[in-house]
């Protein structure tokens, strides 16, 4: 049939299963807009407040459900507000489709009004880009940025789209929906020489990431730790794909990782990494991590191989495959002694207390752990309360834990916490954010209350730029430059503004009973909970140094 | 560092011949803090692919993690690092110098020499041509020291691999 590029583009999405789109019309993007009201009944568009929010949603509606996200703009400025959005899920390997619009081919290079060369702007932050020149090529080049975006490493993919291709007409036969391309299996050889490495180990540990969650691998994981008894720890992005309390679970690791995942780390014969790249967030001071330790390297990308740290083997493919091969291969060993001295650490670790009076941090992600239990899916924003969520936080539910890990993006929760509860709208999605990330893009309250989507922001109002203040004070002499912003923000008033409710959470009885109602109310909530602005997230390893330098108790910072 | 400098490493890549290819494959020599000695890109007889040549310096594992992080471009079906002794390299220089009337016989002699070019010539300067591997354009440069240059522009290294195989790329190479 003949359509125009707005219907090709249209069609395509549905085509290739797409149900939700998240998106802000603009002047470029008049057509492919037109087209989406003829498909409201197959394809269903979200406004948000701000492009960033819509990457930001598309990013959230992917991580949750592990569909490719998809999210449109006009030209110009609708494009580059979503550039950080796009940014933040290439740096954490997220499935996206970002369409921007373009101005006219005959505009293009003139400074035409709302024209920006986003194909540039976007090349070092997208798996692959394309600026697209004729019709004839729409459908197909749609579709192979399917294949990419969710193949081998996944990634964000953007296609900006001219008006003019937009109008124009071809012939679109309509096609399946593209298949995943995933690497061949793992070279045997390799595993073999793996299960031989594991099973010779006396002291292994196995630390696994987002890669465990992309590629839907937690029931490996969670076997190779339960088969071959090996303790384990995750990066951020690998939470909530072991149960919390489980007797081989180590907790985070890296700068505000465990004290015991961190020694395991360092004292570990054999390291095992899983889907993790070794950023420097975990692998604070490369030269000195895992110094006694051969390391064993699973991942789909092959430019991770030694790119950070030097492995001593490598293993090339996708990580369920490789742990699907390699466990019928790994012995049951006792290591008693390593178990054993690993154990002897717990106690030495951090453990907040509760304060009589006193909302803590801890207490906030224990009662929610309590109130919403497993079907809770997590959302942060960045800062302080996101290492806190990590750290506190017991989902057990792969994907049920999203966080902007890479790239540490303010602003990402409330539009990520939009897109996973269109994503997975039978969850009780809670975001959890600072009075610092939550200032930057709060707007998309109005997206929430247009939709009645019951999402609950859990606000941990410090009053400060918690995360930065906690470095000035340590290592910039409490010159608490532009942290202390002195807001005075009425939460509850604001979202009562935007037509949500609100909620104080000043103690751990009324955050209790908060959450409760907001659990009941359809539509957004925020319950603001007023936490202590000297609150720090310990334990603690300074950048660059390693697990000697780790501060565990408050005493110890002065 | 200085030691690998002055051995540069010559890498070849087949791409796609798409917009924009040149650009993301420089970009992202800068994205990851490599270095680009010279670069040069030109269609094959194969119309749907370039074939880049680059130069760089740095250490072996330097080199491997460009390799690997070339190789996770989309649009490159192949990236292989020419080692010294079994491929063809060469360089184009073009170089006009200053010259006065009785100083012509010495530069043609200087060129007969090097098997350079006089490609033209006014009653003052000359532009010389020349072709061959880096070190002898270097060579060619430092003889012609006494003649002031005027303007000069080197094409960057192209490199071609000995023996009667092509260089073999996946021609329908789908990157996942």
């Amino acid at each position: 049939m003949l359509l125009t590029g707005a219907e090709i583009a249209s069609e395509v999405l549905i085509e290739q299963g797409v149900t939700d789109i998240f998106g802000y019309p603009g002047g470029a993007a008049l057509n492919l807009y037109d087209a989406l009201y003829d498909r409201q009944d197959r394809i269903h568009h979200h406004i948000t407040a701000h492009e960033q929010g819509a990457s930001h949603a598309a990013d959230g509606y992917a991580r949750s459900t592990g569909k490719v996200g998809v999210c449109i703009s006009t030209s110009g400025p609708g494009a580059t507000n979503l550039v950080t959005g796009i940014a933040t899920a290439y740096m954490d390997s997220i499935p996206m489709i970002a369409i921007t619009c373009n101005v006219a081919q005959s505009l293009i290079g003139k400074d035409s009004f709302q024209e920006v060369f986003i194909t540039g702007v976007t090349m070092p932050i997208t798996k692959y880009n394309v600026g697209i020149r004729s019709v004839n090529d729409l459908a197909d080049t749609i579709r192979e940025c399917f294949r990419i975006a969710k193949s081998g490493r996944k990634g964000p993919v953007l296609i900006d789209i001219p008006k003019d291709v937009l109008l124009a007409k071809c012939e679109y036969t309509p096609a399946e929906p593209i298949k995943t391309e995933m690497p061949s299996k793992p070279d045997p050889a390799l595993i073999m020489e793996a299960a031989k490495m594991i099973n010779a180990a006396e002291r292994p540990v196995l630390c696994f990431g987002g890669g465990a969650i992309s590629a839907d691998a937690s029931k490996q994981i969670a076997s190779l730790i339960a088969d071959g008894h090996i303790p384990a720890c995750h990066t951020i992005m690998g939470t909530g794909v072991v149960s919390f309390g489980d007797e081989h679970d180590l907790g985070m690791v890296g700068m505000h990782g465990s004290l015991i995942a961190n020694e395991a780390i360092a004292e570990a014969d054999l390291l095992i990494a899983a889907g993790i790249r070794f950023s420097d967030r975990v692998a604070l001071n490369t030269g000195k991590f895992a110094p006694n330790a051969k390391i064993l390297q699973f991942d789909i990308d092959p430019s991770e191989n030694s790119k950070n740290i030097n492995v001593t083997s490598f293993v090339y493919g996708d990580l369920k495959d490789c742990l699907n091969e390699l466990l019928p291969l790994i012995e049951k060993k006792e290591r008693t002694e390593w178990f054993d001295s690993l154990n002897g650490l717990r106690e030495k670790d951090y453990y907040p207390k509760s304060i009589p009076g006193q909302l803590r941090p801890h207490e906030i992600m224990e009662i929610i752990g309590e109130v919403v239990g497993e079907d809770a899916v997590i959302v942060t924003d960045v800062g302080q309360h996101q290492m806190w969520a990590a750290q506190y936080c017991k989902a057990t539910r792969p994907r049920g834990f999203i966080t902007s890990g890479g790239l540490g993006t303010m602003g990402f929760g409330y539009g990520a916490a939009i897109g996973t509860k269109f994503g997975v709208p039978e969850a009780k999605v809670i975001h959890i954010t600072g009075d610092g990330s939550f200032h930057m893009n709060m707007n998309e309250a109005c997206t929430a209350v247009s939709n009645d989507l019951q999402v609950i922001t859990v606000i941990m109002d410090n009053k400060v730029l918690g995360m930065v203040h906690q470095w000035q004070n340590l290592f910039f002499n409490q010159h608490y430059m532009e942290t202390e912003p002195g807001r005075r923000t009425d939460y509850v008033k604001v979202i009562e503004g935007f037509g949500g409710h609100g909620f104080e959470g000043d103690t751990p009885e009324h955050f209790r009973k908060a959450l409760e109602e907001a659990l009941t109310i359809q539509g957004p909530s925020w319950i603001r909970c007023p936490i202590d602005p000297d609150e720090f997230v310990l334990p603690m390893i300074p950048a660059g140094k390693t697990v000697e330098d780790i501060v565990v108790s408050e005493e110890d910072l002065y | 560092m200085a030691d690998t400098y002055f051995n540069p490493t010559v890498i070849v890549m087949i791409v796609e011949d798409n917009p924009n290819v040149l650009s993301r494959i420089s970009l992202m020599f800068g994205q990851r803090g490599f270095n680009i000695d010279t670069i040069t890109a030109s269609h094959t007889h194969d119309p749907k692919f370039t074939r880049i040549t680059i130069t760089t310096h740095g250490d072996q594992t330097v080199i491997d993690r460009i390799v690997r992080q070339t190789h996770k471009l989309v649009e490159v079906h192949k990236v292989a690092v020419q080692t010294a002794g079994t491929h063809i390299e060469r360089e184009l220089i073009l170089v006009k110098v200053e010259v006065k009337e009785d100083q012509r016989s010495q530069i043609r002699e200087i060129c007969e020499i090097y098997h350079g070019m006089i490609v033209e010539m006014t009653r003052t300067s000359m532009i010389l041509e020349m072709t061959g591997k880096p070190p002898r354009i270097d060579a060619f440069l430092e003889v012609l020291e006494p003649y002031p240059i005027i303007e000069m522009t080197r094409t960057g290294v192209t490199a071609i691999d000995r023996g009667p195989e092509p260089l073999d790329y996946d021609k329908d190479r789908a990157y996942a």
